[in-house]
């Protein structure tokens, strides 16, 4: 059916909707209040979520202060806490899955969607997005069982025969340690990213593609211009898959050591935020231990916050440079 | 007809279907059924095995009574018997004096089986389990003792040879009553230990990697060579991991088994004060694994709801009664006989409303 | 260079294939009908994931009655209703949600529903999925309305119809096929969770009888005989995850029907 026709449908109220709606129709009306009802019940959920997490972790900001933030030792018994190793874990941990992740993602992205013809691009993007289902406990098994060793026998020791040269590669291979957090994460978020991206080109108009293949750009230069294109789009779907890496808690606690340090290393264990509250949140008695821990999540979320600045600013700075987003139909 | 938009269609059929499977939900599947007492239980994952058994048993038997237990650490168990999110707690540690003062009512602790903290570890070339005495463990746990072929390890173990290798040692990164029972068997026997690093649910690791739960600790040590870890018995044994012998007290090399375990527990009877709080590693006695530990179900001892009170303590009497012979088949070690007369008489001081629910 | 994009793809569906065949292997020998509709005995005694099975079905159409219409429309508001700091605001509020941890969540909903109830819920656990769920349902909305070019709402507008109509008649219709990624992307997120329903749905040996007691989940009875020193419980830890694997396949499936385009 026509999107314009109006069967059946009728509002007989005459007198406010003008008053609320801008087009002065009151279905309109409705729905424009629905919709600023949901985003600020969103709103409302953020704070009081964090208002929650930060009348819980006063007891802990008032006895270790701005100190918490650089401290680096983490002794429940003794009531020593310190937030530093926590934050180098989750944003390095964070960092490798990035790394490893989106070159992958654009690729896969780029491949279905420019490459393969459709009996090959559907069933093998349902594949990709497959990996996303996997509960995060069995990737953290997975981890244990099979990653771990073939890191151990296989990748570290060429990695530290080539590389050992710098610190990230040195150190004992256990194949438990940052690396494989990393590695899991990047495994996990590439679903997400590939999936999102995937849509976003696949939105791109066809008439830009075409523009650019007709002023004699090469394939790949078409692909750069859709790419950049879709740039919000994209940075979109990296703030997705950032999200899950900083708060994946399962998988990455199996594999990633859990030892509060912090060490060049990759090869080291090291510990998340998400983890230690993972690991030591049911079990903590004493009021102390309990609000250091959720001051670690309220530093999380700071945390989000930053990166997510971050993230923004630099596709502000894309999209300016390239003259905005081509939605011309 | 039908002139709204596909989107909203779709949705009136989604909406349509979730209530189908909410009514399922609300009718179908038979148990709890109308009438029936409803008991809910949280806490140590240790027993979780033996408890299952338990409830599965005792419902055969009463099946107009349906408890339900979940594993969510001792802690966890703790907390929600706190907050009294659930009628009992287990714990593997019992609590300490302050932690009880902030229940809204007595706790009574009542213990129901006993289990072994082992040291296992992954070395090739033995034929037989090793052998430590307290104070090496401890000084591994230090970072003291950095191979697998120094003296003092040697010396518990003559005629063996030993690698040249770096000991990789594991333990748990998550809190846990088993690093409690670890750490309190530690502090004991090494006072640097005690001084150094304590005792508690999740103490600050001079050295080595964490594994996630025991099943993280045995899953490490089976994959990774040159390791060591601590895991509960059950675990050594059904992964079929090498477990060492620990010198006891009395000095005598003892290999960890149920019987082991009973006879730590028998040996400190007389010390065990009559509300049963007590930690039994390092026992006397030639016989006894020095690494042992009961573990507790904890209710309150004022009972608010007289059904449900009376539902629980005659579980709570099947179990440290006709519930100990499947403790056995699990590989848990049963009450030695003097402490289960001391928890008949803490199951009895039960009361709803001033009367004893059981006499 | 196409050989570079091909190579990713490969890696990653070699990644999966090895991952789910690893799983297969594991667990396909505990798969068979009793496992399926039984509930959880003790070990030694067999069992089944039945009560799981239909406890995570039931979690999965509480979050979902509950995050997909309020994700979809916080991403409606984003793309076509608000404007300025505020809706600026919004969006970076929804983009943080994104980042926190599961477990947190968990505790939160804690805090707010299951401690004022004094009991565990599967409706607790419901909400908390969907607060996982929303945030990621909201984002792709977003980006996947904003997509449809500007001439589908010129030429609605200009044709009369109001706002609301153009929204969801035209518009969503239009991004449909996006929209359900993000849909089956948090659905598929959701139901792989285990840490919030530890402190919310917390778990249960039965069959459900009602939305205001605990009730079993696939990835919580994962977890519990994953963390177990039994194979036999491993062994069924597997087999529920090929289950799971199933169920979300299923799902994805049919939405991606429903939603197919059809023009």
């Amino acid at each position: 059916m026509s999107a314009v026709e109006h069967n059946g449908l009728r509002f007989g109220f005459s007198n406010w909707r003008r008053v609320l709606s801008p087009t002065g129709n009151t279905g309109d009306a409705i729905f424009r209040i629905a919709m600023l009802l949901v985003a600020l019940l969103m709103v409302a959920i953020v704070v009081a979520m964090v208002w929650a997490l930060a009348t819980d972790a006063l007891m802990s900001i008032r006895q270790f202060g701005f100190g918490f933030l650089i401290a680096r030792k983490w002794d429940p018994i003794k009531g020593d806490f310190g937030a530093l190793p926590f934050v180098y874990g989750t944003v390095m941990s964070s960092v490798i899955a990035l790394a490893i992740s989106i070159p992958f993602s654009l690729g896969i992205a780029i491949f279905l969607v420019e490459q393969a013809p459709p009996y090959i691009a559907r069933p093998v993007g349902f594949l990709v997005e497959l990996l996303a289902a996997i509960p995060s406990v069995v990737y953290g098994l997975w981890g244990i069982f099979v990653l771990a060793p073939v890191l151990r026998e296989h990748v570290q020791p060429i990695l530290q025969t080539a590389f050992g040269w710098l610190p990230l590669f040195q150190g004992s291979m256990t194949g438990i340690g940052l690396l494989t957090g990393g590695i899991i994460l990047a495994i996990m978020v590439t679903p997400i990213i590939s999936a999102v991206v995937r849509d976003v080109l696949a939105a791109v108009p066809g008439s830009q593609r075409e523009a650019a293949l007709a002023l004699g750009a090469t394939k790949w230069e078409m692909i750069r211009v859709v790419l950049v294109n879709g740039a919000p789009g994209i940075a979109g779907a990296i703030i997705l898959g950032l999200g899950r890496a900083l708060g994946e808690t399962m998988a990455v606690t199996m594999v990633i050591g859990n030892r509060a340090q912090i060490s060049p290393s990759l090869f080291d264990p090291a510990y998340t935020i998400a983890s230690a509250i993972a690991n030591e949140f049911t079990e903590a008695t004493g009021d102390l231990y309990v609000s250091a821990l959720v001051e670690l999540g309220l530093i999380l979320f700071l945390v989000t916050f930053i990166v997510n600045g971050i993230a923004r600013l630099l596709v502000w700075n894309v999209t300016r440079k390239t003259g905005g987003v081509g939605r011309a139909a | 007809m039908c002139a709204l938009p596909r989107s909203v269609r779709v949705v009136a059929w989604f909406t349509a279907l979730v209530m189908l499977v909410g009514s399922l939900a609300c009718n179908g599947g038979g148990t709890g059924p109308n009438g029936s007492t409803k008991l809910q239980g949280a806490g140590a994952s240790f027993p979780n095995p033996v408890y299952q058994k338990w409830l599965s048993e005792y419902g055969n038997i009463h099946p107009n009574i349906s408890i339900d237990y979940q594993s969510v650490g001792s802690g966890g168990g703790i907390k929600q018997l706190k907050e009294q999110t659930v009628d009992f707690g287990a714990s593997d540690a019992p609590l300490k004096d302050e932690d009880m003062k902030s229940f809204s009512g007595e706790v009574v602790h009542i213990p129901t089986v006993l289990g072994a903290v082992v040291m296992t570890y992954n070395l090739a070339g033995l034929n037989n389990p090793l052998r430590f005495s307290p104070d090496v463990i401890a000084d591994v746990y230090l970072g003291k003792i950095k191979k697998w072929n120094d003296a003092r390890i040697a010396a518990d173990n003559p005629g063996v040879t030993l690698p040249a290798n770096d000991i990789v040692v594991v333990h748990r990164s998550d809190s846990s009553g088993t690093s409690a029972v670890f750490t309190d068997f530690l502090a004991k026997i090494s006072g640097e230990w005690k001084e150094k690093v304590g005792v508690g649910v999740s103490p600050s690791w001079p050295v080595g990697i964490g594994g996630k739960g025991n099943e993280g600790v045995t899953g490490q040590v089976k994959n990774t060579p040159n390791t060591i870890g601590y895991v509960e018995l059950v675990y050594a044994v059904q992964n079929k991991l090498p477990v060492a012998q620990v010198k006891n007290q009395t000095g005598s090399y003892v290999q960890p088994s149920i019987d082991a375990v009973t006879a730590a527990a028998a040996a400190f009877v007389a010390s065990t004060p009559d509300d049963l709080r007590v930690s039994i590693t390092n026992a006397p006695g030639a016989q006894s694994y020095p690494i042992s530990s009961y573990t507790y179900i904890l209710v309150y001892k004022d009972q608010k709801d007289a059904a449900k009170g009376k539902a629980l303590v005659d579980f709570l009497w099947w179990g440290i009664h006709d519930g100990e012979k499947f403790a056995k088949e699990l590989q848990y070690a049963p009450l030695p006989a003097e402490i289960v007369q001391k928890a008949e008489v803490k199951i009895k001081s039960v009361t709803h409303g001033g009367t004893a629910l059981r006499s | 260079m196409t050989a570079l994009t091909a190579l990713c793809t490969l890696l990653a569906v070699g990644a999966l294939l090895i991952i789910l065949s690893y799983i297969a292997w594991q667990g396909i020998g505990s798969l068979n009908l009793q496992f399926l509709i039984d509930r959880p005995r003790p070990v030694g005694e067999g069992g089944g994931i039945g009560n799981a099975i239909l406890g995570s079905l039931v979690l999965l159409a509480i979050s979902s009655v509950i995050g997909l219409p309020l994700g979809i429309s916080v991403g409606v508001y984003l793309s076509e209703v608000g404007t300025g700091r505020f809706a600026g605001a919004v969006r970076f509020m929804v983009d943080t949600l994104t980042g926190i941890p599961s477990i947190v969540t968990g505790v939160f909903v804690y805090a707010v529903l299951v401690l004022p109830m004094k009991h565990f819920s599967a409706f607790a656990g419901g909400v908390a999925l969907a607060l996982i769920m929303i945030p990621i349902v909201a984002r792709t909305t977003e980006e996947m309305l904003k997509l449809v070019p500007h001439s589908l709402r010129e030429g609605a507008l200009a044709l009369g119809a109001p706002q609301w109509r153009v929204t969801l008649g035209v518009i969503i219709p239009a991004a449909a096929p996006g929209i359900a990624t993000g849909a089956m992307l948090a659905i598929a997120r959701i139901s792989g969770e285990t840490a919030p329903l530890l402190f919310t749905a917390f778990g249960s040996r039965f069959f459900p009888s009602s939305l205001n007691e605990p009730i079993a989940s696939l990835t919580v009875q994962i977890y519990n005989y994953a963390i177990s020193p039994y194979d036999e419980w491993h062994a069924q830890a597997w087999a529920a995850t090929l289950v799971l694997m199933v169920l979300v396949l299923g799902i994805n499936i049919s939405v991606r029907f429903v939603t197919r385009k059809r023009f």
